[in-house]
C-alpha cells in the first residue's frame, strides 16, 4: 500500500471492472486526467463517468466538448442505454458546447483567457447541481489556439476552478505514442496526482486494449496494465475484474455425473456442481467425445446445456454426435441443448467472453463446456487467456454452472522463465484430468488420469480408455505405465521437458546402444 | 454608410477587459464614427448568453453586422492586426466618403 492519503474518498465510475483498478473509484473533489491514443476510448470513459453516475446514483453531471458535437455523444450514449436526451430535460445533465464550428473561428489580437468558458463550466454545473464533470478532450483546444502556453494556463485555472467547485471530474487528452510522454502538449503539468492511460496496442496483429493507473493522489490503486474490451452494450469491460465476486460466497456440495459412470468414480463421485473441470489432451484422443458425454448426461438429467466449439462448425459437431450415436434429435426437443460455434479469429478474447457471458445470461445453463481453450489459444497472450478463464470461473461459480473446458497439451519445451502462464489455468480449475495416448507392445491405446479434485478425494491411478461406437469407456488401472504426465507434454498441466524416450509412453524406455 | 454592430464578450472587471473596451472603442472612433453599434457583454454575469454564442476565450469580439459575421480574439492590443480582422474600412476609405 502506497504511503498515501487514508482519508481520500473515492467517486465509483461503476464503469464495469474499472473500480476494482481504481480501489473504489476517482478521487472525490479532484481532477483525473485521462489519456490515450486515437481510438482509445478516451471519450466512451469520459461519457460512462458522467452516464452512469446519473444512472446509478443520480448525480447530475456536465459534459464539457471541445471535440465532438453533442448531438453525436448523445447518440452514441443512446446505444449504451443512456438517454442523455431526457436527463437534459430533466436538468441533471448538461452539455457545455466548445466543440469546433467553422463560423466560431477567428484569429486572435492580443491577450486572452479562457474566463468565459470558465464561466460557462461553472454555470452549468450551478444549474445542475453537478457533481461530475467531464472534459474531452484538451488537445482539441490546443490546435485551435496558437499559444500553447495560454492554453495550458486558462487549463489549469479550469482544472482549479472544478476543484473550488468540488466536482470530481475527468478530463481527457491525447498521446502520441502508446509509450512514452504521458500526453501531448503535456497537460499532465496540472493535473498532476491522478493520472490513467488508456492503450489500444498492436499485439501480434490484434487490438490489445489495456488501461493502466500510473498514480492517484499516492493513494493505493492496482499496478499494471489490465485488459478492457469496448462491447457496444456494456461499453468499457476490463476484463477480468468487472466479473470477480466481492464475496467469494458458498460452495456446492452436491455432485453432478460426467456420463461415464468409471470417471466420476475417479474423480470421488463426480463433479461438484460449481467445478470448473480441465481436460487436456491430444488431438483425436477423445476430448470432444468425453465433453459431449458430460453433456449428454446434463440433458438426460434435465439440465440446460450451453456448448461452445472453437474447432469445428455446427455442423461438423453435429455430425460427430450423431456418428457417436447420440440421439440428436431427442436433445434437440427437449429444448435443454445449445450449441454454439464460433471461429476463434473473428473476435478478440476478450468479445468472445463477453459474448459467452452474455449466452450464459441468456440460456441460462446448468452446464457449460468449452471446446477447446487452446483454439483461442492462437488470438491471445498466455496472461489474457488466464484473465480469460478467471474471468470465465468469476460468471460461472456463483451460478453452479459445472463447466468443462478443453484444452491441448501445450508445447514440449515450454519458454525460460518459470512454469508457463498456462501452466496456473490448471492452478484455477477445480478438477484437472488428462487424457492421453499410450504406446504399449504392438498397440496404441489410450489412458486418463485424474490430477486433482478440489475438495474432494480422488482415484490416483491411471485407467485405460476404450472409445467404441457406444462411446468412451474408462476400464482398469494400468500397471506398467509411466510418463502420462509427459507424455505428450502438457504446459497447461506440466512444465516438464519432454523426456528422452517418451515415444515408447511406456514404464520402460528401451536403451539405445 | 453601412453601420457596423458588435457584441464585445468580457469576463469580469478585469484589466484586459477594459483594454479591449478601450481598443475596440478607439478603432470604431477612429474608422466608424456614427455608423457603428457597441454591445458589452460580461460572460460572468450572463454565461447563458456566452453559451448561446459559444464563446470560450475573453475577450472576444463579434462582428454581426454587415454580414458575414466575423470573431476576433483577444484584447485588440495591435490596433492595425484587429481592424484588418474586423473589416474595418481604412483611414483613407472612411476620409474619402
Amino acid at each position: 500500500m502506497a504511503a498515501g492519503d487514508d482519508t481520500l474518498t473515492r467517486v465509483p465510475t461503476s464503469i464495469n471492472g474499472f473500480d476494482r483498478v481504481a480501489l473504489g473509484g476517482l478521487p472525490e473533489g479532484r481532477c483525473t486526467l485521462v489519456t490515450g491514443t486515437a481510438g482509445s476510448g478516451k471519450t466512451l470513459f469520459a461519457v460512462e463517468f458522467l452516464a452512469r453516475g446519473r444512472q446509478r446514483f443520480g448525480d447530475p453531471g456536465v459534459f464539457v466538448t471541445f471535440e465532438e458535437p453533442p448531438a453525436d455523444i448523445r447518440r452514441n450514449a443512446a446505444s449504451l442505454g443512456f438517454d442523455i436526451a431526457a436527463w437534459e430535460a430533466e436538468g441533471t445533465w448538461a452539455f457545455v458546447d466548445a466543440s469546433p464550428d467553422i463560423a466560431d473561428e477567428g484569429p486572435t489580437v492580443g491577450t486572452y483567457d479562457f474566463r468565459a468558458l470558465v464561466a460557462r463550466i461553472g454555470d452549468a454545473v450551478r444549474r445542475t447541481g453537478a457533481t461530475r464533470v467531464s472534459l474531452d478532450s484538451l488537445g482539441a483546444i490546443f490546435t485551435r489556439f496558437p499559444d500553447k502556453t495560454v492554453v495550458r494556463h486558462e487549463l489549469f485555472r479550469i482544472a482549479t476552478t472544478l476543484e473550488g467547485l468540488g466536482v470530481t471530474s475527468v478530463m481527457t487528452a491525447e498521446r502520441t505514442d502508446e509509450y512514452g510522454s504521458i500526453s501531448r502538449y503535456d497537460v499532465e503539468e496540472f493535473v498532476l496526482n491522478n493520472v490513467i492511460v488508456l492503450r489500444n496496442g498492436l499485439y501480434q496483429e490484434r487490438r490489445r486494449r489495456t488501461v493502466e493507473i500510473v498514480k492517484l493522489r499516492g493513494a493505493p490503486h492496482r499496478t499494471g496494465e489490465w485488459l478492457f474490451t469496448i462491447d457496444p452494450r456494456d461499453g468499457i469491460v476490463v476484463i477480468p475484474l468487472a466479473f470477480l465476486p466481492l464475496d467469494k460466497g458458498s460452495v456446492r456440495r452436491d455432485r453432478v455425473s460426467c456420463g461415464i459412470p468409471a470417471l466420476d468414480d475417479m474423480c470421488g463421485g463426480g463433479f461438484f456442481r460449481d467445478a470448473v473441470i480441465l481436460l487436456s489432451g491430444p488431438t483425436g484422443v477423445g476430448k470432444t467425445l468425453t465433453a459431449l458425454s458430460f453433456m449428454v448426461a446434463g440433458v438426460d438429467a434435465g439440465e440446460r446445456c450451453l456448448l461452445y466449439t472453437f474447432d469445428e462448425t455446427e455442423e461438423q459437431l453435429r455430425r460427430a454426435i450423431a456418428g457417436w450415436g447420440m440421439d440428436l434429435a431427442r436433445m434437440d426437443a427437449t429444448g435443454l441443448l445449445a450449441l454454439m460455434s464460433e471461429y476463434p479469429e473473428t473476435s478478440s478474447l476478450e468479445d468472445h467472453f463477453i459474448r459467452i457471458r452474455r449466452s450464459i445470461e441468456e440460456f441460462r445453463p446448468q452446464r457449460l463446456v468449452i471446446d477447446t481453450l487452446s483454439a483461442l489459444e492462437r488470438i491471445s497472450t498466455p496472461r489474457a487467456l488466464l484473465d480469460f478463464v478467471i474471468a470465465l470461473g468469476a460468471v460461472v461459480r456463483p451460478q453452479g454452472i459445472t463447466t468443462f473446458l478443453t484444452a491441448l497439451p501445450g508445447q514440449p519445451h515450454p519458454g525460460p522463465g518459470g512454469p508457463s502462464v498456462a501452466g496456473q489455468i490448471a492452478s484455477l480449475t477445480d478438477i484437472a484430468i488428462l487424457l492421453r495416448y499410450i504406446e504399449t507392445p504392438g498397440r496404441v491405446g489410450r489412458a486418463v488420469a485424474v490430477l486433482q479434485t478440489r475438495g474432494s478425494a480422488h482415484d490416483h491411478r491411471v485407467r485405460e480408455v476404450i472409445i467404441d461406437h457406444t462411446g468412451l469407456h474408462v476400464g482398469a488401472p494400468l500397471t506398467g505405465v509411466s510418463n502420462i504426465l509427459a507424455g505428450y507434454g502438457s504446459p497447461l498441466l506440466d512444465t516438464r521437458p519432454w523426456p528422452a524416450g517418451t515415444a515408447e509412453g511406456t514404464s520402460q524406455p528401451e536403451p539405445h546402444e | 454608410m453601412t453601420t457596423y454592430s458588435f457584441v464585445l464578450y468580457v469576463a469580469g472587471q478585469t484589466q484586459r477587459s477594459h483594454e479591449a473596451l478601450e481598443n475596440l472603442r478607439s478603432l470604431c472612433e477612429a474608422r466608424l464614427r456614427g455608423y457603428y453599434e457597441l454591445t458589452v457583454v460580461d460572460a460572468v454575469e450572463r454565461p447563458e448568453l456566452a453559451e448561446r454564442w459559444r464563446i470560450l476565450a475573453t475577450p472576444t469580439v463579434v462582428r454581426l453586422r454587415p454580414e458575414p459575421q466575423r470573431r476576433v480574439i483577444g484584447d485588440l492590443s495591435d490596433l492595425h492586426r484587429a481592424a484588418l480582422a474586423l473589416g474595418l474600412p481604412n483611414l483613407d476609405e472612411f476620409g474619402g466618403a
